[in-house]
């Protein structure tokens, strides 16, 4: 499938904003001034940037504890994400929320999440409206193998194909839940449980943005069109700790130095796209160096910004009182 | 007798009573950790927080069960197997998890004794962290020991401090009743001397942590320790406080708050959690119906405001109850003066 210069530029800023935002972090978090949990999705870009190429504002998506990339790949502003970070009332959620709970209804993002499988029954949700409402959106869970196993992700595979609706579930296997390997942790194959519920299976290496982008349109056109939900089981490596702070010595030494090596996804799009003589390296440097300006000036904005004020504490427990 | 930290101290509880009663198991999510890595290690992380690590070690993959992510099957499956001849030590690391697993907890472990018509046990023992200060957000920080209270054939334990901390998870590990072990994630690091032997503090018997004769303080938890200190500062002014650590909430040792209450008039509750339907709640409603003629003064609830919790550190800190806080409420009921009826 041909994909638009444009989409191409703009996948390729997101995945490279999505890789600088989570290294920034990585050495921010280090210096003990951003507070509670953050979980990185450095190495897994191409995973969510591929799929939301094939969105809109319209489309809804439900995202993960490790969170930040969904939402840069739906559009939130990196800004208003930098200072949720730093607990700002300039963040998104004005400091209520964190990394774990970054969320922008306006964008069809609702919402990284803190419960692990927390996702895909809000998704079912979404869809219902979607399809209810008649507005052509479609939902999409993203959830990792470790969600897999959650009651309520299985839960939503059999509710999404009984109700036919047009959701997609993103299984983004990192190989890891926390310190425990999928080979230990998922019984049988994500293929046999989407065939399971009724559902096509479509898989795809989570380094490459063309082929997450060319299955997830084939999944999204899918329940777009009417005919039922769709897994995507994206291959993935995580780059860092579960959490920041995690010493992974469940992993072999090498393990994550190969993933960056074999599996680094702006590299493989940058390499595709220059050898196919679509873009120039330089139109690639630029849009890097504009990334590195955003992202050096999101960090001192969120560090300037100010803190929510104590009338903040007791606001927004309901619509009305 | 050794120093031991709030972490070290249920370690060494779960290894003795593992030691002691070959029935008793541990299970949750990375409670060893490493399970299917690359690495091949076992034991890699022994909880989130290096709660029970070593224990893979000891006592290996028939005791110590790595779980998927899965809090509604293998809590479930640890109330299927106390039922049925085990002692499982459930981990269900952030108590806000419970939403996923409630059932299994609420309809299933809590009512078998009861509705069986007294023919079952179930030694069930669940393990949580609870309680804000960690910038944790709404998702987990919250205190739920009243969700678990509410709910009758459930025993809900507190501790406050190292050394409750080991006697009463000995306490909960041989109890023949599902106990949920609650653990302020804040207080892993406190330390102080705690016996090396086993020992058991029994359920439903309140600790005085201070004595006097002015207010009675009862708090639970990570609040204990801030009731002490706020009644150490307030005796420098001259205000007596007893501080009742009541250790569990269910059962809850009633008798004692009475009694203190009788002797001192006045009464200050301490409690994180949400202030709807919590323990403070519960406990002015006892003192309220039973000792109403001892009062001098109004029932003073330290507790944070109906919100969910919040992510940044100062809303976090104003959600919080406070040493600052409980002195004022204390000093509040203290010039608190009854005016005569005409
Ligand atoms: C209901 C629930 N159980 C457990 C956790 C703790 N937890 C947070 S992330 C995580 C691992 C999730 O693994 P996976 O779904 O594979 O996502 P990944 O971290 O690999 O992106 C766990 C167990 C949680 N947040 N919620
Ligand atoms: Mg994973």
């Amino acid at each position: 499938m041909q994909i638009a210069r444009e989409t191409l530029l703009r996948s390729y800023r997101a995945m490279r904003t999505i890789r600088m935002f989570e290294e920034r972090l990585h050495v921010e978090f280090a210096t003990g001034e951003i507070p509670g949990f953050v979980h990185l999705y450095c190495g897994e870009e191409a995973s969510a940037v591929g799929v939301c190429a094939n969105l809109t504002d319209n489309d809804t998506i439900a995202s993960t504890h490790r969170g930040h990339g969904h939402c840069i790949a739906k559009g939130v502003e990196v800004a208003g994400m930098m200072a949720e970070i730093y607990g700002r009332s300039t963040g998104v959620c004005r400091g209520k929320g964190g990394s774990m709970h970054i969320a922008d209804l306006a964008c069809g993002m609702l919402g990284a999440n803190g419960i692990v499988g927390g996702g895909p029954p809000l998704i079912c949700g979404a869809a219902l409206s979607h399809k209810t409402l008649r507005d052509g959106g479609v939902a999409v869970a993203f959830y990792g193998d470790g969600a897999s196993n959650e009651g309520t992700t299985l839960e939503s595979l059999n509710l999404a194909s009984v109700w036919q609706l047009p959701a997609v579930f993103v299984v983004e296997d990192n190989g890891y839940g926390e310190a425990t390997g999928a080979s230990f942790a998922c019984a049988g194959t994500q293929k046999a449980r989407a065939a399971g519920f009724g559902m096509p299976y479509i898989e795809c290496d989570g380094s490459d943005y063309f082929a997450v982008h060319e299955a997830a349109g084939e999944a999204i056109a899918h329940a777009r069109a009417g005919k039922g939900p769709v897994m995507l089981h994206v291959h993935l490596q995580r780059w860092y700790g579960h959490f920041e702070g995690d010493a992974m010595t469940y992993r072999a030494p090498n393990e994550v130095a190969e993933a960056r090596r074999d599996h680094d996804c702006l590299r493989l799009f940058r390499e595709r796209v220059t050898q196919a003589g679509l873009f120039e390296d330089s139109v690639l440097d630029e849009v890097d160096a504009a990334v590195t300006d955003e992202i050096e000036a999101a960090v001192l904005q969120a560090k300037d910004d100010p803190l929510p004020q104590s009338a903040d504490l007791l606001a927004d427990v309901y619509v009305r009182y | 007798m050794s120093k031991k930290s709030f972490r070290q101290a249920i370690n060494e509880a779960l290894r003795q009573e593992m030691r002691r009663d070959p029935t008793v198991i541990l299970m949750g999510e990375d409670v060893a950790g490493g399970r299917g890595g690359s690495a091949g290690t076992a034991d890699a992380w022994g909880g989130v927080l290096g709660v029970t690590k070593g224990l893979y070690e000891e006592f290996g993959e028939t005791r110590v069960l790595d779980t998927p992510i899965t809090e509604a099957s293998y809590i479930g499956a640890a109330a299927g197997a106390a039922v049925t001849g085990l002692r499982p030590v459930a981990e269900l690391m952030f108590v806000d998890f419970v939403g996923c697993c409630l059932d299994q907890i609420m309809n299933q472990a809590a009512k078998f004794r009861y509705m069986f018509g007294g023919k079952a046990r179930t030694p069930l023992v669940i393990r949580a962290m609870y309680g804000a200060g960690f910038n944790a957000a709404a998702q987990h920080s919250q205190a739920l020991y009243p969700l678990f209270t509410h709910i009758p054939g459930l025993k809900v334990v507190i501790p406050s401090s190292p050394y409750e901390a080991k006697g009463l998870l000995i306490s909960a590990i041989r109890d023949d009743d599902p106990v949920i072990f609650l653990e302020n994630k804040v207080m892993y690091d406190v330390e102080e001397e705690v016996p090396d032997e086993p020992y058991a503090i029994p359920f439903g018997e309140a600790n005085l942590t201070r004595e006097g004769d002015d207010v009675t303080i009862v708090a639970f938890g990570r609040m204990v320790g801030m009731a002490n200190e706020a009644a150490d500062r307030l005796a420098k002014k001259g205000i007596g406080c007893t501080v009742i650590d009541p250790r569990t909430t269910s059962p809850l040792d009633g008798e004692t708050i009475l009694e203190c209450v009788a002797d001192t008039g006045r009464l200050v509750i301490v409690d994180e959690s949400s202030p709807r339907c919590n323990m403070a709640t519960d406990i002015a409603a006892l003192v309220a119906e039973e000792a109403f003629d001892t009062l001098r003064a109004p029932i003073r609830r330290v507790v944070p405001p109906h919100t969910p919790v919040p992510f940044a550190t100062v809303l976090e800190t104003l959600y919080m109850p406070s040493v600052e806080k409980i002195e004022a409420a204390v000093t509040a009921t203290m010039n608190h003066r009854v005016t005569e009826k005409v």
